[in-house]
Parts: structure tokens; C-alpha cells; sequence
């Protein structure tokens, strides 16, 4: 029998706290799930440094990628088949695509890439084509398999369709990490009618339209995804661990390359230190290696790095206040700038504006300007509307201007009086800090 | 701090003023693959290359008062177009930008229609294969916009003058 079509014995099922069962029927996934690159996602966290904040946010990668497969597969096998829009062939690509369409997340991934100029799509890209267990897998389907599912994770497969399963405004991916980011903080925002959502699909030339009577259905969707953003996503907390997490990064990449002795040389960081990273050193990096290092680190010699370590070790994070960037603002934040230096304290590393656009995660928008395409409701009468222009609801939430800035500094060297008394008391003074 | 804000600042200050928010992606996108230190991560969506994070960006400026953002209604969408403002210029001056050959690169991009460099944007994305690769790619992904090869030919020949000004 071709492998492509090539069926278990029995039907294998993991639990899933989220969709109650993940069904396995097709080898080819089975022995995807099998690969070592695949199980490495066991060991990169779902929402990085958000379990300093929602401790129950310890969920990975692997745990997600499960669950995006398996609404594909609902989808694809409960909802498309026999449709005549829907091209069957395409079934196992679809699957194949939504398993593996994180596999080159990296460990804290968005820090990641900012501080080393990485890009995860990328590594799943040569994760899929290059010398790997998945690529040997996929090959076995047919020899130009890999290449196929590369290209429907990087939207440039042809059947848009497909494409739309896994990467649209409303796909299979968002719908599995709300749900899932929501059940594993233990917050009450992220639900949504999913069984009603996936009922009214329907396959498109393009893309998945919804059913004008799944409108109310997918209001609440778009409603959960808004609030987890300002809840989780945004959560200033989360932020903070992320800066001092990034300026670890920074200020262990910048001793490298100043020729600092580190006491336990960072072999699993000097290609990234050194911008010539390939796919075998990026394998072997997770956050188990990550976390060992910063607690190695927090021995070092530097104060600096020792520090930043410490904090993210022992969840002493930065506080915060809000912060408005007019001319007002940007001449206080220089003069901060200018105070932080004459107390000693690296502005640098210790005095940092986040913004929210440097945050991975979007909102619905509309898509204007045929800027990337919106959720279209298909009428009875046949017509397609994007949502917003047919629900209020998603008309108030997709107008607004959803911009957040906020100044990270460590407050509690800013009460240190021990030293630069004077000159902390200005900074505190100038932070509105009690 | 605000450096990537302020680089964005500085292109569309250089640019003069762009209209349409697909010119502005593609512009800045173009100029990112000419080696203008930009750092907005871009994905290929439906309609090319498309960064979330200029999006958000170029919102959080409005927001500051540092852009102009004008809504203008052309046949059957809203364009809108994006110009400094006083309190930008401020703010600019406020950093250094040491990218002298951007402004003439941006402004040649700027004489350019929005489906021009749609394809620009488009072949620059897969760099990587060989033209008759890319063609293909153009002609499957952007079926709907039913590019030509004389276009296709006329967006290397963009991207080879692009690059020689890119380098002065």
C-alpha cells in the first residue's frame, strides 16, 4: 500500500485537556509525531515567559501543534469532505502542514530572534527540507512532499485553501491557542463556540467562509481573541520577564564578543553569538538549555549578566509605568537616560521602553487595502461581506488604535539608598515612584 | 529606544508622503531587501509580503502625533495616506539615521504604482530561485493580477537600477 494512504492497525487517541481527544489514524502522521524534531517542541513553552505570570502557562509547543492538527483534521474530514469545492488529495498535506507548522519555534522564540536576527519560519522551512527525521518522513509520502508542506506553511502553496486552514484570521491555529492558552492560565476569556464555528465553515476558491448564521459564533471568537491580547498577551508582567529576558541575551552576546571569559564556556550560543547559526546547533537549543545557562550565569563575574539572571531566575522583575511618547515624554525619558548613567545603574539594560508593536501577536483587522485578507461571511443569498461590515460588535473592536507603551526599570535599586542617594531620589521623583 | 520607530519615521519623512498602506508595506519591505536596515519580520500573505509589526508601528506613530494619517475614499475602499508632522520632525532629530542612500531609493519607489511594486515586493521575497521559478510562483500566487512577463522582466531590471542607487 502507498505510504500516502497507509492506515494504522487501530486508531491511536492522546488526551487533550482541550479538545478531549486527538485522533491518529494516518502512519505518516504517527511517525511525524514519532521524529526528533517534533518531540523537541516538548521542550520549548507555548507562551515563553508568560508562566511568571499565569504559573499555569507551562503548556508547549508540542502540546499546540497536536491540537492544530487535530481541528484540521476535524475540519478537512467532518466538514469538507465531499464538498466540491474541497480537493480530497489534499487532506494528508493539510494534516502534515498543521502538525509541523511550528517546528522551528526556538526556545523564548521571540526573544530569540529579535536579539539574534532569527526567523522561526525559516527554521521550519529548513527543518522540513533539509536533513532531518521529518524530512525523511515526509519524503516517503512522495519526493516532493516536503517541499509542498513548506510551501503551505509559508502561505505560498498554490491552493490557497490549504493555505487558509492554518494561516487566515480565523484558522486552525488561532483556534487551538486561544482555547488552549486560556484552559492553561486559567483564565475565563479565550472561549468560543468552536464545534458551531467549524459546522459553518465553508470551502472557498480562496479561503474558508463562514455561514452567515455562524456570524454570533465567530463574534465571540474575535471577541476572545481581543481580550486575550490585553489579558495574556499584553500582560505587563509577562513584558517584563520578556525585557530582562532579551537584555540577558543582549549582555551575554555583547561580553562574547568584547572577549569576556565566561567560567563555563556557552557552547550552545556561540554560533548564535557568532550570526552563523545552522539548523544542527538551532536543534539543539531548547529552554532546559537556556535555563541552565542563566543559572550558570548567575555566578558569573559580570554584575551586570549575574543580575539580569537572578531577576529571571527568582521572578524579581522590572516594574513599570505608563509611558506616553511625546516630546515631553522622550526629553524626560533622556534626562532618566542621563540619570541612570550618574547612578551607576546601565541604562542600557535597565531602563527599557516595550511597545506593543513588538509584541508577535495581531488583532483582527478588516483588511484593507487588500492589506491581508478578512473573514468573509457568505449570505443566503450568496453574497460575501466582510464580517465587520455585517456584525457591530466586531465594527466597534476592529476600529480602535490599540497601541501600549510601557518604561521597565528596577525599582528596587532605585530604593537602594545605600548608594547615589540623591540622584536615585531625582529618578524616583521623576518616575512618580512612592 | 524608538530606534525602529524613528527609522520608520525617517523613510516616509524621505519618501515625502505615501499613499496607500500597501505602498507603504511594499516601500519599506523593498527597502529591507536592499539591506536599509529595517527590522520589521515580514510574512508572505495574501497580497505579498506583509509585516504585522509595520502595521502596528505605523499606528503607534499616528497615535504619538509623530504621522499623519489621512483616510481618502477612492472606488469602493479607503486610501490612506501618510506624511510627518511637525512634532515627528522633533522626534527625528532626536536620533541619528545614517542611511544616505535611502531617501533616493524610497523616493524612486514612491513614483512607482502600488501593483508594480506589489511585484517587486513579490520577486524579491523568492530571491532565493531562479527567474523562471519566480515567474512561476507570480503567475500561481497572483493569478488575479495577471502580470505579464514584460513586467516580470521590468521588476529585475527595477530591482538591478534599485540596487546600483542603493550602493552610491
Amino acid at each position: 500500500m502507498k505510504y500516502s494512504r497507509e492506515k494504522l492497525s487501530e486508531e491511536k487517541v492522546f488526551k487533550d485537556p482541550v479538545h478531549r481527544y486527538i485522533h491518529v489514524r494516518d502512519r505518516a502522521i504517527w511517525d511525524l509525531i514519532s521524529t526528533k524534531e517534533f518531540q523537541r517542541l516538548r521542550r520549548v513553552k507555548q507562551l515563553g515567559t508568560t508562566y511568571l505570570t499565569f504559573h499555569g502557562a507551562e503548556h508547549s509547543r508540542l502540546n499546540h501543534s497536536l491540537g492544530v492538527y487535530e481541528i484540521v483534521r476535524r475540519i478537512v474530514d467532518d466538514v469538507f469532505e465531499g464538498r466540491p469545492e474541497w480537493n480530497q488529495e489534499e487532506r494528508l498535506l493539510s494534516l502534515c502542514a498543521a502538525l509541523l507548522h511550528d517546528l522551528g519555534h526556538g526556545p523564548f522564540s521571540h526573544a530569540f530572534e529579535k536579539v539574534f536576527d532569527l526567523d522561526h519560519e525559516e527554521f521550519t522551512r529548513e527543518i522540513i527540507l533539509g536533513h532531518t527525521e521529518v524530512n525523511a518522513v515526509l519524503r516517503r509520502i512522495d519526493a516532493d512532499f516536503p517541499k509542498k508542506v513548506s510551501d503551505v506553511i509559508a502561505k505560498t502553496y498554490e491552493d490557497k485553501l490549504v493555505v487558509s486552514l492554518i494561516s487566515s484570521q480565523i484558522d486552525a491555529d488561532r483556534m487551538d491557542y486561544l482555547q488552549r492558552d486560556a484552559y492553561f492560565t486559567g483564565v475565563s476569556y479565550g472561549h468560543f463556540d468552536m464545534e458551531r464555528i467549524m459546522r459553518v465553515m465553508r470551502p472557498r476558491e480562496d479561503q474558508v467562509v463562514i455561514k452567515q448564521s455562524g456570524m454570533h459564533a465567530v463574534e465571540d471568537y474575535i471577541m476572545s481573541r481581543y481580550q486575550m491580547y490585553w489579558q495574556v498577551y499584553f500582560h505587563p508582567v509577562s513584558r517584563s520577564a520578556e525585557v530582562i529576558l532579551t537584555k540577558i541575551l543582549h549582555r551575554a552576546k555583547h561580553l562574547y564578543v568584547a572577549g569576556y571569559t565566561f567560567k563555563q564556556e556557552p557552547v550552545h550560543f556561540r554560533s548564535l553569538f557568532d550570526g552563523n547559526v545552522t539548523v544542527e546547533d538551532y536543534l539543539k537549543l531548547d529552554e532546559a538549555v537556556i535555563l541552565y545557562y542563566f543559572q550558570v550565569w548567575e555566578a558569573e563575574e559580570d554584575g551586570i549578566l549575574r543580575d539580569l539572571c537572578l531577576r529571571f531566575m527568582n521572578r524579581k522583575l522590572f516594574k513599570y509605568v505608563e509611558f506616553h511618547p511625546s516630546n515631553d515624554e522622550m526629553n524626560k525619558l533622556m534626562e532618566l537616560n542621563r540619570l541612570f548613567k550618574k547612578a551607576g545603574i546601565d541604562p542600557e539594560y535597565y531602563l527599557v521602553v516595550d511597545s506593543s508593536s513588538d509584541l508577535p501577536y495581531d488583532f483582527y483587522r478588516p483588511g484593507e487595502e487588500e492589506e491581508r485578507l478578512p473573514i468573509h461571511l457568505l449570505k443566503n443569498n450568496g453574497e460575501i461581506r466582510e464580517l465587520s461590515r455585517e456584525s457591530e460588535i466586531v465594527d466597534a473592536i476592529s476600529g480602535k488604535r490599540r497601541t501600549d507603551h510601557k518604561l521597565y526599570f528596577p525599582a528596587d535599586l532605585l530604593r537602594d539608598e545605600s548608594t547615589k542617594k540623591n540622584v536615585k531620589r531625582q529618578i524616583r521623583e521623576l518616575l512618580e515612584l512612592s | 529606544m524608538f530606534k525602529d520607530h524613528a527609522k520608520i519615521i525617517h523613510a516616509i519623512s524621505s519618501a515625502g508622503e505615501i499613499n496607500g498602506r500597501k505602498k507603504l508595506q511594499k516601500m519599506l519591505y523593498i527597502a529591507k531587501k536592499l539591506s536599509f536596515p529595517f527590522q520589521e519580520k515580514y510574512q508572505f500573505h495574501f497580497y505579498g509580503p506583509y509585516s504585522e509589526e509595520l502595521t502596528l508601528r505605523v499606528e503607534e506613530l499616528c497615535e504619538m502625533g509623530y504621522l499623519n494619517e489621512v483616510r481618502e475614499k477612492k472606488a469602493g475602499y479607503y486610501q490612506y495616506c501618510y506624511s510627518i508632522t511637525d512634532s515627528g520632525r522633533s522626534f527625528l532629530s532626536m536620533h541619528e539615521m545614517d542611511m544616505p542612500t535611502l531617501e533616493p531609493c524610497l523616493c524612486d519607489m514612491n513614483e512607482q504604482n502600488a501593483r508594480f511594486l506589489e511585484l517587486v515586493s513579490t520577486v524579491l521575497y523568492f530571491d532565493t530561485l531562479e527567474k523562471d521559478e519566480v515567474t512561476e510562483k507570480v503567475f500561481t500566487l497572483k493569478s488575479k493580477q495577471k502580470y505579464t512577463h514584460e513586467e516580470i522582466d521590468e521588476a529585475y531590471e527595477y530591482i538591478r537600477r534599485l540596487k546600483e542607487k542603493a550602493k552610491l
